[in-house]
Formats: C-alpha cells, structure tokens, sequence
C-alpha cells in the first residue's frame, strides 16, 4: 500500500458496512462477536438451571425456548442442543473469529507500520464470510426439528442420522454450511495477516523487533490456515455421507429398525480429522490471548517483558507441538494403545513452553512498577487461568488418568480455564487497553474494575467446582443427573456452579454498558493513553485512511524499552532513533 | 409485566449513564481524566489482588477438604489402585505448582504496585534463570511421562492373556451382556443378523434358521395382504417391502454360509442377559460393540472406560477386586450398585443409559451363570 493512497471520499455504506479499513473491519468483528458471545453465554445459564434444577420449571426458559421448553422445563433434545451450539458459537465464533479478527485487524498494520492490510478486498470478504456464517447458524436455531445436537465436535454417526437425534436433520446441515462459510472466511483473513506481517513491515522493523502481540497472530494465522482446512475435509465427508449414501464415517448401523445401506466406513476416521483441527484451534484461541496480554503485562509493569526471545520460542514451540497432540482427545476411542502412548508423551511436552510463558509473565511482574489499569487486571487474572487449566492439563493429557475422567466435568472445568477463561480474559483486556485506539474515548475504570472482580469470582466459582465433580464420575452432556444415586450428594455444588455463573454472566452487562457508553459518551482519549511503546499510539486518535498522515514512522528499537536505565522517560516508542551510544537491546 | 421489566431496565441503564456523566463532569471541573489509574487505585486494586488470592487458595483448600468424600468412587479393580495411585502423585504435584505460583503472581502484583514516579527495574532476560525453569518442568515431566506410560501400558497389555470373555453391547438407549458360554469364545455377530429375540445378531445355524422363518412369514403376510387389499398405491409399497424383505433373506442365509462352522459352533452357547455379572479376582474382558452410534461405556469404580463405535471392535481387560456386596458393607449403603453409564453424548436419553453390575464370588457367578439360558434354547 502506497503513500498516495490518501482520502477518498465515503459514504456510509462504503465507511461503515462495507468498509475496506483494517480498523473499521475490526469493529465489525468485535461488535458481532459480542453480539454473539451474549447469545452463547444466555445459552449457558439455561442449560445450567437445567441442570442444577432438574425438577424446577424456569418461566424464562418457557420465554425464549417457547414449545421446547414447556411449563419452563428443558426437552432433553433441547438441552443437547443448547450445549451443542453454545460450544460452537463460544470456541468458532467468538474466541477464533472475534478475537483474531478483530486484534488481528486492528493491531497488525498499525504495530508494524503499515497502511492497512495486504488486501483491504479480501479483508472485507473475510468480514462478510464471517457475518453470513453467524447468520446461518443464528438461522438454525429457528428450525422446528432444532438445531445440531451432537456436540460442538459433531462426532458421527450421531450427526449424520436424524434417526438418531432430531437435531441432525436441517439443523445439523445448516451448521454444516456455517461452518463451511466460517472456515474460508478464517483461511482469507489468516492469509491476509501471514502476507501482511511478512511484506508489510515498515522500514526498521525487523521480525527480532515485532512486539510479542504481532507474533502470537503471525503463528496463530499460520496455524490457522494448516488446521482449518482439514476441518473443511471432515466437514466435507460429512456432508457426503449425509446427503451422497457415501461410507466414509459410517459401517454396520442398524437404527429404527432398518440396517441403512453403510459399509466400510469408521467414526474414528472423523475423529482424527476433527482433533487435527480441533487440537491446534485451542491454540488459535490461546496464543492471541497471550499475545494480547504479553503487551500489555510489559506496559503497565512499565517493565521490558522478560526473555522476549524465548517468549517467541515457546510460541514456535506450543505451535509445533499442537499439531502432534491431537489423539489425547481419544485415549478411550479404540485406537491403537501404542498411539495413546505416543501422543501423552508428546501433549505433556508442551507443558514444557507453556511453563516457561507462566514464568516470565510472573517475571515480569517482579519489582514493576505495576498499574492497575482494567487491562492489566484481566492480564493478571489470564496468567492466573492460565496457570490453573494448564495444570490440570497434565491429567487430562495423561492417557492412564484420562480414562477415568474422560468425558466427566473434570474435562469440562479444565478447558473452560485454561482455553475459554483465559481467551475471554485476554480478549477484554484487549479491549480495555485498545479501546481508545478504536473509538478514540476511554471506557470507564470504575465500571472495567467491578466487570474484572465480579468476572474473575463469578468464572472461578463456576468452573473450578466442575474438577470436583469430575472426579466424583458426574458425566457431562446430561441432561439431568437424578437417574444415578451415585450422583445425588452433587447437587450442591452443580447449584454453587449455576448460581457462580449467574454471577458471572449478569456481569457481562456491565462490561456491555461500559462499551457502548463509552463509544458514544466516553471521555476523549489522549494520543497515547497508557505510555506505551508500540507504533499504533503514534497514529492520531481521529482514524485516518492510511493510519499517519505523513510517511510512515521508522523504528529503531525493539518495542520493550521501558524504564530502561538512562532515559528520561519510562517509555521510549519504536520509533526513536538510539542516542549516541545507547544500546539497542 | 414484560413491559415493566424492560421499562425498570431502560431506567436503570439511564441511570448508571447519568452518574457517570456526573463523574466524568466533576472530573472535568477539577481538571483531571477520571479514568487516569492513581496511585490510589493501584493501591486499592494491589490490595484487592493479594486478598483474591487467599481467597482463592483457601476455598480451594476448603473445597478439597470439605468434598473430600465425594472424590474418585473407592477404586475396585486390580489397575484402579494404580491409576489412583499415579492420580495421587500427579495431584500432589500440579497442587505444589499451583500453591506456589498463584500466591506468588498475587503476591507480585500486591508487592510492585505502582507508585507515582517510582521507576521499574529494566530486566530483561536472565539465561541462567530461563534455562532452570525449562529444565526443571522437564525433569518432573520425564517423571511423569515414564511413570504414565508404565501405567498405561501395563492397563491395555496385561500379562496374563486369559480372561472371560464377555460382549458388551450399546444401542440408543440401552446396554446388553453377551456372555461366550463354557467354551469361554463368543461367537461372531452383525447387525443384519439382529431380529426376534436375537437382539445382537450373533450368527448361528438357529439363529439363521429362526431369522429366515420370521422373514417368511413377513413376505407371506405382505403377500397376502396385497391379494386382499386392492389398493394400488399401498400394494406397491408392499411389493417393494416384500423385496427389501427377500434382500434380507439372502443376505443372512450368506452371512451364515460365509461364518466358519467353529465360529458358528461357538455362538451356540452364548448367551444374553440385560445384566452385568461379574466374578471377583477374575480377569475378564469387556468386547464393546455398538449398533447405531458411539457410545462410551464408563465404569467409575472399575476405572474403566471405552467408546462403543459401530462397524469396529473395542475392548477393555481389568479384574474386579470387590463384590457388590462387600462393597455395600464397605460404603455403609445398602443400595450400593456398581453401574455402567453411557459417557458419550447419544441422544435425548442419554443421561440415563445405564446397566447394573454386579460383581460376585466365583461361586455365585457359576450359579447365577449356569441359571441363564443360552441363546440356542431361547431360539428352539
């Protein structure tokens, strides 16, 4: 993208809809996965005061499932697809498309100096992809039959015959198509960041000088586009087996009392596909998140974020490895033991990098000069998340262990914080740290610091219980545990789980009136609010096309000099030359 | 009353709005950014950081403590003491981890809050520090990794080749047993055997000629039905279910013919019960089949679990180390059942597929065993 390539004139449509502008376009993505991460989260709470009280009749429910839940009391169906599509909406279309598309977006021309994306064009599609897949699978919750119910990782046979499950007639097609439609929008907006970030770098800005945030979403997008597509391949045998009477998921079933016409087929075959995407996407999910905070954690301890180069290393590291984990998700499918050997021993590998992140972010910390804005705070409850799933990671990942808690809550509770909490974590503080650079004004600290400790109590308080109740044996997907007398002194706490959740989830208002107040009525924010060092708080506050009114700045150090002995200040941007016989790092 | 819901929320949101506005113009007017993080607010929150912390690790403390109890059903089999045991020393360590690290990130965040004009220390890399905790994880991962695999390997390849063989078989939403009979082989199966009181479709000469008979009967009554009726539509229908019938005639009379007369003979014996029953201190082996969709066939107190998956063949070897009835004692519960629940999501009644277990002394076994009736005579 060229100098020139200056005003030209918009109208609302071309400014605010179909908007070709990195910036714009990230807005676009984050709205909409607001929007659709409220959508996931009321999902939630009624599953929870289903299964916390089973014999109760919920009138709300009665509000908005209508005929599928009579008398405010859940259809078991309903319930399966309630949890199916909560998985789905919160891990697709809210942690992958809406924290990568919108920091993606919105930080990468900016912090490596660019005009705007490699293609404004494709960017645009990207958007586009993304908001006609969210329609579709918004659609789907309409259709009379309901909506996919099989779990968010769609495992068939259960899927691919409506016999088995009224979800997956058009419900489960219309996912199907969604998520089609996701994954390509996915694939151009990875591409688009990989060509950005590797041809677009301004003058000066070496890979050895990208802040952590530019390479967390460098490796993330590489991921993405490996992983993804083989997502689209299992979609795709579906799709065949569904409509084509191909056998390649499906052999010997005998339901409703018709043997259907499948040979040869396996389930197992579906699996490793869905897990060669499925495991890497947790690190679609997490790296941004800890790319996000990495920058954030740096600046507001007013501290260089501690071993930079192997803060890279370990993201190179979790990014190999998580291509060569997938099979712990199916210790207990049947497949070879020799395999569940191999893939414990390589999933506790990465216990290795991620252990090494926890303690430089803690590092970090050490004799700072912390502020507590509501981004750091949430970066601090990430490190903390972080800490606590990754842990019991190493349970889960242990085929031995894993037998007896696969499936249980234990599983529930330990991706919920080590993959969702951590992800939604490091996805508001990006939002607290980067609001002014979107919508010039600042949000509210106040507000940000209740939305922070009620969010933190409210999700510890729900998910951390879960392990408990794992180990007990308490299977997840039911729809209601009063059929085992094993099952009955679990109440309490399932009624702790629901009520922390609650919490929790009212919570989310806060942070939802913080937002668009602020967008509207916040206080106009300064150029460079939180003295940072990084090129995006040296464009204007007011977006222009372009990003700098002038040339592009230059950058002469790495983007991590803070406090750094000899300076003035306890901030030197990018884009300041070296003194005479200054180090650069 | 709807609309006075939403009304109390649109007031309650102007509200908030207004305050804040308050705030913000107060702000203004002394003249600074209500939004600036003060040296006040980085003492407050600081503060707030180290409390979440102790509140943190003693409700987790406390939770462990107080459901105690709850956790990990006794383990009743030969393999369950061993993964418990390999549990206890995996929990022991991510527990030290994580009482070390949670107060200490707390504790930082407490102990470095900022303070206006106070300068942080520029340190950015230590080898030495970074190469302790690489390797140091490493090492108790090795620990871990070995002792895992050992476990694990030792579960899925006992040494001891001999075990009972039983058949367990899943369908949306029920579970049956299959056991192989004196001879201790069960005899092969397929879905497109299943009929009558042949529910699993194991292939024998009697379950073949049983099969035959009811399909004869099915194109009889349909070919009698279309003499009487005159309704060409339906009696179209019926010709075209008279064929799929004839199809299915031919296929299972070639399914015996293609099964080999051992295979046949050691089916003959078999039998099939809705009950799990199981002698203690006897390795035996669960064969998993499923004829719709996967289901996941769990036994927490055995520490057992593995997917049924239609079209394929799984399998889990274990011993059961306590009868029901010792563990009835044991649990101080005269209902105590062992059970086998359905651990993959399969359908609107998932949560309740369930089998009860029962695990006996040998001699119990052999009498409850010899009081079933085989398949063959069921048939006859």
């Amino acid at each position: 993208m060229s100098a020139e390539h200056g005003h030209h004139e918009e109208n609302f449509v071309t400014k605010y809809i179909f908007s070709m502008d990195h910036k714009m376009i990230a807005k676009q993505f984050l709205v909409t996965a607001i929007i659709m991460a409220f959508i996931g989260m009321a999902m939630s709470l009624f599953f929870r005061l289903q299964i916390a009280w089973p014999e109760e009749g919920f009138p709300i429910l009665e509000t908005f499932l209508g005929d599928w839940a009579p008398d405010g009391q859940m259809d078991p169906n309903i319930y399966l697809a309630l949890v199916t599509i909560h998985g789905t909406i919160m891990v697709f279309f809210v942690l992958t498309a809406g924290l990568s598309g919108t920091f993606s977006n919105l930080l990468i021309p900016l912090q490596i100096g660019a005009r705007d994306m490699a293609s404004g064009f494709l960017n645009m599609v990207s958007y586009w992809l993304f908001f006609i897949s969210s329609v579709i699978m918004l659609i789907s919750l309409f259709v009379e039959t309901g909506p996919a119910s099989a779990g968010w990782t769609i495992y068939p046979p259960l899927s691919a015959l409506p016999q088995a499950i009224p979800g997956s007639g058009l419900g489960m097609t219309l996912w199907l198509v969604s998520m089609t439609i996701f994954v390509i929008s996915s694939s151009i907006g990875s591409l688009n960041y990989i060509v950005t970030i590797l041809n677009l770098r301004t003058k000066g800005m070496a890979m050895s000088r990208l802040p952590l945030t530019m390479w967390a979403f460098f490796v993330t997008a590489v991921i993405g586009v490996l992983s993804f597509p083989v997502l689209v391949a299992a979609v795709l045998l579906l799709i065949f087996d569904r409509s084509m009477a191909t056998s390649f998921y499906l052999s010997d079933i005998l339901i409703g009392g018709e043997v259907l016409n499948f040979q040869g087929g396996s389930p197992v075959l579906y699996e490793h596909l869905f897990w060669f995407l499925g495991h890497p996407e947790v690190y679609i999910v997490l790296l941004p998140a800890l790319g996000l905070t990495s920058e954030i954690i740096s600046t507001n301890s007013r501290k260089p974020i501690f071993g930079y180069k192997a803060m890279i290393g370990s993201i190179l590291g979790i990014a190999f490895l998580s291509f060569i984990v997938w099979a712990h998700h199916m210790f207990v499918s049947g497949m070879s033991p020799f395999l569940g050997g191999v893939f414990t021993f390589t999933t506790l590998l990465i216990a290795i990098p991620s252990a090494v992140k926890a303690f430089n972010y803690i590092t970090t910390l050490w004799k700072g000069n912390l502020q507590f804005t509501p981004a750091m705070m949430f970066s601090i409850g990430l490190v903390s998340t972080f800490i606590t799933g990754g842990l019991t990671g190493l349970i889960l990942g242990d085929s031995a262990l894993d037998i007896n808690v696969h499936d249980t809550y234990f599983v529930v509770g330990h991706f919920h914080i080590v993959m969702g909490l951590s992800a939604v974590f490091g996805m508001f503080a990006g939002v607290y740290h980067w609001f002014p650079k979107m919508y010039g004004r600042m949000m509210n600290k106040k507000l940000g610091y209740l939305h922070f400790w009620l969010t933190i109590l409210g999700a510890y308080g729900t998910f951390f219980p879960m392990h408990y109740l794992g180990l007990a044996g308490l299977p997840r997907r039911y729809y209601s545990n009063t059929a085992f007398p094993m099952f009955d002194n679990l109440t309490d706490i399932n009624e702790i789980v629901t009520i922390c959740a609650i919490v929790g989830g009212l919570a989310q208002f806060i942070f939802l009136f913080n937002y668009f107040y602020s967008i509207f009525k916040g206080p106009k924010a300064t150029q460079n609010p939180w003295k940072s060092n990084t090129l995006e708080w040296t464009t204007p506050v007011e977006h222009i096309h372009g990003n700098w009114p002038g040339a592009i700045p230059e950058v002469y150090r790495w983007p991590y000099d803070y406090s750094k002995p000899g300076a003035d200040d306890d901030y030197i941007p990018q884009n300041v030359p070296l003194k005479d016989g200054e180090e650069a790092h | 009353m709807n609309f006075l819901i939403i009304a109390l929320i649109v007031l309650a949101v102007v509200t908030v709005a207004q305050i804040l506005r308050v705030f913000e113009l107060s702000g203004k007017i002394n003249n600074q950014d209500i939004n600036d993080v003060t040296d006040e607010d980085n003492d407050r929150q600081g503060k707030y950081l180290l409390a979440f912390s102790f509140v943190f690790v003693g409700s987790t403390i406390a939770m462990t403590i107080g459901w105690w109890d709850l956790l990990l059903p006794y383990a009743s089999s030969v393999h369950g003491e061993k993964v418990d045991n390999l549990m206890a020393i995996s929990m022991i360590m991510i527990g030290v981890v994580f009482l070390i690290t949670q107060p200490v990130l707390f504790y930082f965040s407490y102990k470095y809050r900022g303070v206006n004009g106070r300068k942080a220390t520029f340190y950015a890399h230590n080898t030495k520090l970074e190469f302790i905790w690489t390797v140091v994880p490493a090492l108790a991962l090795t620990v871990l990794i070995s002792y895992g695999l050992y476990v694990w390997n030792g579960i899925m390849d006992p040494e001891d080749k001999d075990s009972i063989q039983v058949e367990v078989y899943a369908k949306q939403f029920d579970w049956t047993a299959r056991y192989a009979g004196a001879d201790n082989k069960l005899g092969r199966a397929n879905v497109r055997m299943v009929g009558g009181i042949n529910s699993l479709g194991v292939i024998s000469t009697s379950a073949k000629d049983a099969r035959i008979a009811d399909i004869d009967a099915d194109i009889a009554m349909m070919k009698q039905q279309i003499a009487e009726s005159s309704n060409a539509i339906k009696n179209a229908k019926r010709e075209k279910t008279i064929a799929g019938l004839v199809k299915s005639r031919k296929t299972v009379i070639a399914l015996e013919l293609q099964t080999t007369p051992a295979d046949l003979k050691n089916a003959e014996d078999d039998i099939v019960v809705k009950e799990l029953h199981l002698p203690v201190g006897k390795q035996v082996q669960l064969n998993f089949r499923s004829q719709d969709i996967i289901h996941s066939a769990y036994m927490p107190h055995f520490r057992v679990q593995m997917n049924c998956v239609p079209g394929a063949h799984t399998q889990f070897i274990f011993i059961p180390t306590q009868t029901t009835a010792e563990m009835k004692e044991q649990e101080n519960n005269p209902d105590f059942e062992f059970i086998l629940l359905c651990n993959k999501i399969c359908g609107a009644a998932h949560y309740n597929m369930q089998m009860k277990v029962v695990v006996e002394t040998e001699e119990e076994y052999n009498k409850w065993i010899s009081e079933q009736q085989t398949l063959t005579a069921s048939l006859n």
